[in-house]
């Protein structure tokens, strides 16, 4: 047993690091969550020259491993900067998509140009109805003549406003609540019958809601009818990543918040000082330790289980979420009413901390699938 | 970064499964899967039985007789013994006075105290709290007043864990001008407890169990070379030994395993026409815990691949002790839950050593009221969660 980072893991650490730290402070990112696309294409071709969106592929897919340690290593530096640039909805899950159900043709297709940062897509699975559950597809692709037409409606779409191409899960056969029946269709996003209409999310993240009106495909992806597993399987991997994420924001907003309370001064003494505030200081600590350890317990059960372990990681989703949830208010609790403005980044770390808790699938809804599995 | 065990490290693992199969006494497994009380003798057996396969010292240097594990072979020690039912060992001789002893005792202390303890041969107790110091151990009053080669010891000491079983007792006794600054007056004193000054008196704690006492010391006259070290540097070993050993402190196997049997439980106990696991909230509570040890677990593993690869534990060992109580103490409580009206009736007859096993209603249900009773103490002990949040405060956050 060893927890030690390999020296690649290491180096790849440092670069995110002091990527975030020299390029990534919060000033600019405010200027691009302000700017027309809401994340910057610039730090875009930066990710894909440092190699950083091949790291979520195997080297047969032409990637740097692909490893859940490694997507852990790099989204937890990711979550101390709050990077709002979608690597997860483009690298992770719908490239994961694609080198996991993919076939030759269409990994060589997609999978260079997603790692040059060439190309943006965005996989579009939840419906209005479905909350978080992944079999519940309402979404129609009909066969007419051997092509497959789509219609229907996906909600809150990561970089759905943005992506050139779009993976669509559609029902091919079967009720709206089966496990079969389920298929993954490639879909051109600019397509006159697709309608987007794009916003941001309250923590900055780009998204959309998408309406297919007998859209035709690009082509299938995966087995017909026979999806769900590798939806299951991406969802988890980006799962895992988002945790990683909020492990990162969890330390920075408690690194800021104990930082305050050492230089805040009331009553004449640092508000550092008092007993009341400690204890929830260390409370704090206590969850993000926690946070940090059930993480790489995910991480590593995962990658010795052929990258899947759904038990492992509800677990840390679940932990993740509830010191997700105590932090996040904390942080602003303890700062007081200079943390509720939105000039502080303090606030911003907030949200992102409870966007997370709801991202694919609930702490209630993980708790509940641990306890079943 | 890897989660493997070396070829060696699963070697000794099938050692220590293979010895527990044959050496531990089924019986002592049997209570201790039940957290049933162990008498005297019986903790005697078991530690005699480590003791001769050279095991019975995990922490202790090997030129004293300890085994000289690495972290992880203390690791797979306590999960392989809490799966079998192998108890843990009384802790005031082999891991409370006995480093203190080792690491600050001289020659003659050392052969004097060490292979009795090792073998189980004197029982030893704890003499630091007394009824003016809890928490705060610096402010103790007992005095230990040298006359000649001897100390005069006065005072009284409480919270004394198995002190009616106990032949000696270390403590902490102020022994320096009354003037002095509080910690630099108090020394480290090995007290032999068959003395007529010395008596103790039973505390019957709210499980209706005798577990604790207090210890009246009244003129009790003890040699000058039972003092530890130097006087007055009473407090720095202490601390040293409150700090020092950290690896199962979180009790994590102990843990694992009583969710293991509480799940089993809640998998064949009736709730009507269904199980109790069929109810959504209580399984809820339980994945909540096992969630919270899972992540408590690897909370150790990092300080513990730390260790192992030489380097020194991270913050994340800082929070061992109160998480690994709250844990503890929230899985008592689902067991009680679990037994539901047959948390109630009270059978103190579990705790005499000639207990037959007769319990009211099913045998889960037997002790899971008062083991939730007198766990509260975990939270309490060896400085209050309240103080671990303190000095976590300081030491780690620079509060």
């Amino acid at each position: 047993m060893d927890f030690s980072l390999s020296s690649e893991q290491q180096m790849i650490q440092d670069s995110v690091s002091k990527f975030i730290l020299n390029d990534y402070d919060f000033d600019t990112r405010r200027k691009i969550l302000a700017s027309a696309t809401g994340f910057s294409q610039e730090n875009w071709h930066f990710f894909a020259e440092l190699g950083w969106l091949m790291l979520p592929f195997t080297e047969e897919d032409g990637g740097l491993g692909g490893s859940m340690v490694d997507l852990m290593i790099v989204m937890e530096e990711f979550g101390k900067g709050m990077v709002v640039e979608p690597f997860i909805a483009t690298a992770v899950m719908s490239g994961g998509l694609i080198a996991l159900a993919g076939n030759q043709v269409q990994k060589d297709d997609y999978l260079p140009r997603i790692m040059a940062g060439e190309l943006q897509m965005a996989f579009a699975y939840a419906e209005p109805q479905s909350r978080y559950q992944l079999n519940n597809v309402k979404c129609s692709a009909i066969e007419n003549k051997g092509e497959f037409v789509i219609s229907g409606q996906k909600s809150v779409v990561l970089n759905g406003h943005h992506a050139d191409t779009l993976i669509v899960a559609a029902r091919t056969s079967g009720q709206t609540n089966d496990h079969n029946g389920i298929s993954l269709f490639f879909v051109d996003a600019n397509h006159p019958s697709v309608k987007r209409t794009g916003y941001a999310n309250v923590d900055g993240h780009q998204a959309a809601d998408i309406w297919f009106d007998n859209t035709p495909t690009l082509g299938l992806l995966g087995e017909q009818d026979n999806a769900l597993p590798a939806i299951d399987n991406i969802i988890d991997k980006a799962t895992l990543a988002i945790c990683a994420e909020a492990v990162g924001a969890m330390q920075i907003a408690h690194d800021r918040t104990l930082e305050y309370t050492k230089t805040r001064k009331q009553f004449g003494r640092t508000i550092g000082s008092f007993q009341a505030l400690q204890h929830r200081l260390v409370n704090m600590f206590i969850e993000h330790q926690q946070a940090k350890s059930i993480l790489l317990m995910a991480a590593l059960k995962m990658d010795s289980n052929n990258g899947h372990d759904a038990k492992a990681l509800s677990a840390a989703k679940s932990r993740i979420g509830k010191a997700a949830n105590l932090v996040g208010r904390e942080a602003i609790q303890i700062h007081g009413a200079i943390g509720m403005t939105d000039e502080l980044d303090v606030g911003h770390l907030f949200k992102r901390l409870t966007t997370i808790q709801f991202l694919f699938g609930s702490t209630d809804v993980h708790t509940k699938r641990f306890a079943a599995l | 970064m890897n989660l493997n065990f070396t070829a060696q490290e699963k070697d000794f693992q099938q050692e220590v499964q293979q010895f527990l199969q044959e050496k531990l006494p089924k019986g002592i497994a049997e209570k201790t899967k039940n957290a049933l009380h162990l008498s005297k003798d019986e903790c005697n057996v078991w530690q005699k039985i480590l003791h001769k396969q050279g095991w019975a010292g995990i922490n202790w240097p090997i030129e004293h007789g300890g085994t000289g594990w690495t972290p992880t072979q203390k690791y797979i020690f306590a999960n392989e013994c809490a799966k079998a039912g192998g108890p843990d060992v009384i802790p005031f001789g082999l891991k409370m006075v006995a480093p203190v002893i080792y690491t600050f005792g001289n020659d003659e202390q050392k052969q004097r105290f060490l292979p009795d303890i090792l073998a189980s041969n004197v029982w030893w107790c704890q003499g630091y709290s007394e009824p003016g110091a809890g928490s705060d151990l610096a402010s103790v009053r007992t005095t230990a007043v040298k006359e000649g080669d001897e100390y005069v010891v006065n005072g009284t000491k409480t919270w004394t864990t198995l002190g009616q079983h106990a032949d000696w007792i270390f403590c902490l006794v102020r022994t320096g001008e009354p003037s002095a600054k509080n910690q630099e007056a108090i020394s480290f004193l090995l007290i032999n407890m068959n003395d007529p000054k010395i008596t103790v008196s039973p505390i019957i704690t709210i499980d209706g169990r005798h577990e604790v006492n207090e210890v009246h010391f009244d003129n009790a006259r003890v040699p000058t070379v039972n003092l530890i070290g130097e006087e007055g540097k009473g407090w720095t070993y202490a601390k040293v030994l409150l700090t020092h050993e950290r690896t199962g402190i979180a009790r994590v196997a102990i843990s694992k395993d009583r969710l293991v049997q509480l799940k089993a439980l809640a998998q064949t106990s009736p709730d009507g026409d269904n199980k109790l696991i069929d109810d959504a909230i209580f399984a809820q509570k339980v994945a909540q815990v096992e969630i919270d040890l899972l992540a408590l677990e690897y909370t150790e593993l990092r300080t513990l691949s730390a260790i192992s690869t030489g380097q020194a534990p991270g913050p994340e060992s800082s929070i061992l002790k109160i998480v690994g109580t709250q844990i503890i103490q929230a899985i008592d409580e689902l067991y009680v839950e679990a037994a539901g009206y047959y948390s109630m009736p009270f059978v103190p007859q579990q705790f005499h050593d000639d207990f037959d096993g007769q319990s009211i209603g099913p045998d889960m249900a037997t002790n899971s009221a008062l083991r939730y009773f007198n766990n509260r103490k975990a939270s309490i002990y060896g400085g209050s969660n309240e103080i671990q949040t303190n000095i976590i405060s300081k030491a780690v956050l620079g509060l």
